[in-house]
């Protein structure tokens, strides 16, 4: 018994130092101040205008992220090809990608220097210190969150639903629409969630190519960063909200993914 | 089992919790006088190319620098951070945290001098009044880091409808003069406020075009000891190096200005 005994208080132990050591800095942000003085700073114009650009962007990139991505997982989940494994590496390598190797990547691609800088200008769209920039900025770090999780959902779709489906004379874009994305959907939301949450929190990449403007590029992170020097209980009630919105996404996601499992 | 195996986490992690908040009063004053490891220095992110130059001559050991905004890492220092030297882009900064008692005397140690910089190719900015043209665009620094608010002390001295246009092309407020010198080099703006010595360090992808002396603002840079400091001893034989011996020269050589009044 005693021989036994050790091996579960290790676990036990090893739990609490994770768990005290991933909670501490969070709890601290609501411990700095409280419920009253978080919503008198939030009376600040400027976190406003920070949270609803952050709001605005992100709604935009997520929306762009899954019309484009959701067929695209698709696609890899159901068909074969040469190559697919280097093109699913491909799409999943900016999720290990630093911020700042993605806000330099992106400068050197759609910069005005970029490789497609002068192709750009010519066509009269202006991305750099723009909130259009912001968001494709967003788009760049939160769609392999999405592509993978679409990818997964559409792959635990049982084919045979699919074959049943288009025995029935469905097409193929028929099936897609009322079969298996009904059925990949809490995967899909789990996705989106993911995505979303990514998006809300990015910093590095937005600031190397978008900037830092009040109301035009400056998103919650970035006001963060800016009030840090001069208006640390500012800075802290705007990660409290970023914190509080980012764990109802996280709830959101875990309540799909289970309803999504509890089906299987 | 789950249940008693979950309460032991959470009994861990609230003893863990309440040890953390109980000593949080007195945190970062148990290291000794004179520690191991380098002397690590919070400077000014204009001061990377000189500083950096003067560690590899400084006879004090090894140095470690976190360069940042200089609002930055004050705002670190009043949340605890114990660099062993302070060295900011101003003397403001220096001063106030003196007055909070969290560093020593500060000393000014170098000048700087305020330029508009451009993209080396660039022909589209000459002077102070193409800023105020419509469809220039600009970088600046944000009012709280050094090279902001003097970008808004030159800006205060020009004529108000002048300024404000000149605002109005504003198109990011960088958070330190890197992010500048960036977006300048990046083409991403056709003009930006940074320090001569950016421009030098550049290594010729920006050029500068001088202010008029009516709208240079003085520039200069404080630097002290963080009270509490790790290495106090080094941390002053860097000081003194700085006001003259290789820091000095170092400064120098990167185009910095002896202080003004000195």
């Amino acid at each position: 018994m005693s021989r036994s005994g050790w091996f579960p208080a290790l676990l036990v132990a090893a739990l609490a130092v994770a768990l005290t050591f991933l909670t501490l800095p969070v709890v601290a942000i609501f411990v700095h101040s409280s419920p009253r003085e978080l919503v008198a700073q939030l009376g600040d114009p400027a976190a406003r205008d920070a949270l609803r650009l952050s709001l605005e962007t992100t709604t935009i990139a997520v929306a762009a992220i899954v019309l484009v991505g959701t067929p695209a997982a698709y696609f890899l989940a159901t068909r074969a090809f040469r190559g697919r494994a280097l093109v699913v590496t491909l799409l999943e390598l900016p999720l290990v990608l630093p911020p700042a190797v993605a806000g330099i990547g992106l400068l050197a691609a759609l910069g005005p220097h970029g490789l497609l800088g002068g192709w750009l200008q010519d066509a009269g769209v202006a991305l750099v210190l723009q909130t259009a920039g912001v968001v494709v900025a967003l788009i760049f770090v939160a769609a392999p969150f999405h592509l993978r999780a679409a990818q997964s959902a559409f792959e635990a779709v049982d084919p045979r639903w699919r074959e049943a489906s288009r025995t029935l004379g469905a097409g193929e874009a028929r099936t897609f629409a009322r079969v298996v994305v009904p059925a990949a959907l809490p995967g899909l939301g789990a996705g989106l969630a993911l995505a979303w949450g990514r998006a809300l929190g990015e910093f590095g990449a937005t600031l190397m190519f978008a900037g830092s403007f009040r109301g035009i590029t400056q998103t919650a992170p970035l006001a963060i960063y800016a009030d840090f020097a001069t208006n640390f209980d500012g800075a802290i009630a705007l990660s409290a909200v970023l914190v509080a919105v980012s764990a109802a996404l996280l709830l959101g996601m875990k309540l799909l993914t289970r309803d999504a499992l509890a089906r299987v | 089992m789950t249940k008693r195996l979950t309460a032991a986490v959470l009994a861990a992690v609230a003893a863990v919790t309440m040890a953390a908040c109980g000593s949080s009063g007195s945190s970062g004053t148990s290291t000794s006088g004179s520690g191991g490891g380098p002397l690590v220095v919070s400077a000014a992110s204009s001061l990377t190319g000189a500083f950096g130059a003067y560690a590899r001559s400084f006879d004090g050991g090894a140095v470690r620098f976190s360069f940042a905004g200089s609002d930055q890492l004050a705002a670190q220092i009043r949340q605890g951070v114990k660099p062993d030297v302070f060295a900011s882009a101003n003397t403001r900064l220096p001063d106030a945290l003196y007055r909070e008692g969290l560093v020593a005397r500060p000393v000014v140690f170098a000048g700087n001098r305020l330029v508009i910089a451009v993209p080396a190719g660039s022909t589209k900015v000459h002077g102070v009044a193409d800023l105020a043209k419509p469809g220039t665009t600009i970088a600046i620094g944000s009012a709280s880091v050094p090279i902001g608010a003097y970008t808004r002390t030159v800006l205060g001295r020009l004529a108000p409808v002048q300024a404000s246009a000149v605002l109005a092309n504003v198109r990011s407020d960088e958070p330190d003069v890197k992010g500048i010198v960036g977006k300048l080099a990046e083409g991403a703006v056709d003009a930006g406020f940074v320090y001569i010595t950016d421009v030098t360090a550049a290594d010729g992808k920006l050029r500068a075009i001088e202010l008029p002396a009516s709208l240079q603002p003085s520039v200069a840079y404080g630097a002290a000891v963080v009270t509490g400091a790790a290495h106090p001893q080094a941390a002053r034989r860097f000081l003194a190096g700085l006001l003259s011996g290789k820091g000095a020269a170092a400064l120098r050589a990167a185009g910095f200005e002896p202080p003004p009044g000195g």
